[in-house]
């Protein structure tokens, strides 16, 4: 851990070459550090996923979270960024990838870089971790309560996304997941699905399925949180990303 | 859950937003995790101008309850409002 780090706003090179804002958090010293690329969560930008990064910072990684949102408001506050993007249907996923692997490949040209890269996302970005880590070459991915990784949005959601549970034998790296028994995107049924696909075709991966919690526990703000699997949960990704991105 | 089920509406009229007041064209309702409202979901209205920008939104965040009474109340007051009145069309 460190108590010393940098976190500020800096631009990076995203998908098709376009400049996008990116939140950087690293620990001051010389490193080498393992590297995270942070996604946010359908809310979007915000202060609390700045939080996250800036989390990473102090516990020696460092982190970078790209606003996905760049391109369809620039500059707006958060809250309106994603009520922008929500009302097109969220970020496309070829894009998505694109943004990831520019952050990514800023990390690893950091100097304290020692070129390991993972990637976490929460909500709507548990999904893209995953389709991040079945489509750039990764060391690391932690799926927070993805849904749609399984299963399709029910008819007459404008989402325009698609399972991606087909992707699974492009799996780059190993994968923890982390869900609430009682969350409904995704259920149970569809996280035990995604873990026979990941285990069918020999991918490592570990799961861990909260009681008492449903969607979003790791969100400090909202009545979702639930402080008992949220701190288990990121006891979990100390662990992971101790074994595969630090080291 | 991220529900991104969304109804989308052309609108006419205007709205107060934080730069003060603009000419609304659009609204978005949606049932969804809330930015501030004490709610794990809440039923959300923006009121937008697209052409102005992203920063030109009028957002509301309601419980369920609420957001029924809401719409009660507005088809209540529309239905008090003298007939000729309610045909009057603003450009």
């Amino acid at each position: 851990m460190s108590d010393q780090m940098i976190a500020e706003t800096v631009e990076i090179t995203g998908s098709g070459g376009d400049a996008i804002e990116a939140y950087f958090a690293r620990p001051t010293g010389e490193g080498p550090y393992g590297s995270v690329v942070v996604i946010h969560h359908m809310p979007g930008y915000d202060e609390p996923t700045k939080e996250i990064v800036r989390k990473f910072a102090y516990h020696g990684y460092q982190a970078i979270c790209p606003n996905l949102y760049s391109r369809e408001a620039p500059g707006a506050a958060p809250d309106d960024a994603a009520a922008t993007a929500r009302a097109q249907g969220g970020v496309p996923d070829e894009r998505l990838v694109g943004d990831v692997k520019g952050a990514a490949e800023f990390l690893k040209s950091q100097p304290a870089s020692n070129g390991k890269v993972g990637v976490i996302g929460y909500c709507s970005g548990g999904r893209q971790s995953f389709l991040s880590a079945v489509s750039l070459d990764l060391d690391a991915a932690v799926v927070c309560y993805g849904a749609f990784i399984v299963g399709t949005p029910p008819e007459g959601f404008p989402l325009k996304v698609k399972p991606v549970v087909d992707l699974a034998p492009n799996l780059s790296c190993p994968v923890l997941g982390l869900f609430g028994e009682e969350d409904q995107y995704p259920t149970k049924e569809e996280v035990a699905q995604l873990d026979q696909e990941l285990t069918k075709h020999s991918k490592e991966h570990e799961f861990h399925i909260y009681p008492g919690a449903g969607h979003a526990f790791f969100a400090v703000d909202r009545p979702s949180y639930r402080p008992e699997a949220a701190m288990d949960g990121w006891a979990k990704i100390w662990e992971f990303y101790g074994k595969y991105l630090a080291s | 859950m991220c529900t991104y089920t969304t109804e989308h509406l052309k609108v006419s009229g205007s709205g107060k937003g934080a730069n003060g007041w603009f000419r609304l064209s659009d609204a978005s309702v949606y049932f969804d995790h809330p930015v501030h409202a004490p709610y794990e979901h809440s039923l959300n209205i923006d009121f937008l101008a697209p052409d102005i920008g992203p920063s030109a939104r009028v957002a509301v965040e309601l419980d369920p309850d609420s957001a029924r009474e809401l719409a009660n109340a507005i088809f209540a007051a529309l239905d008090k409002a003298p007939g000729q009145l309610r045909l009057i069309e603003v450009k």
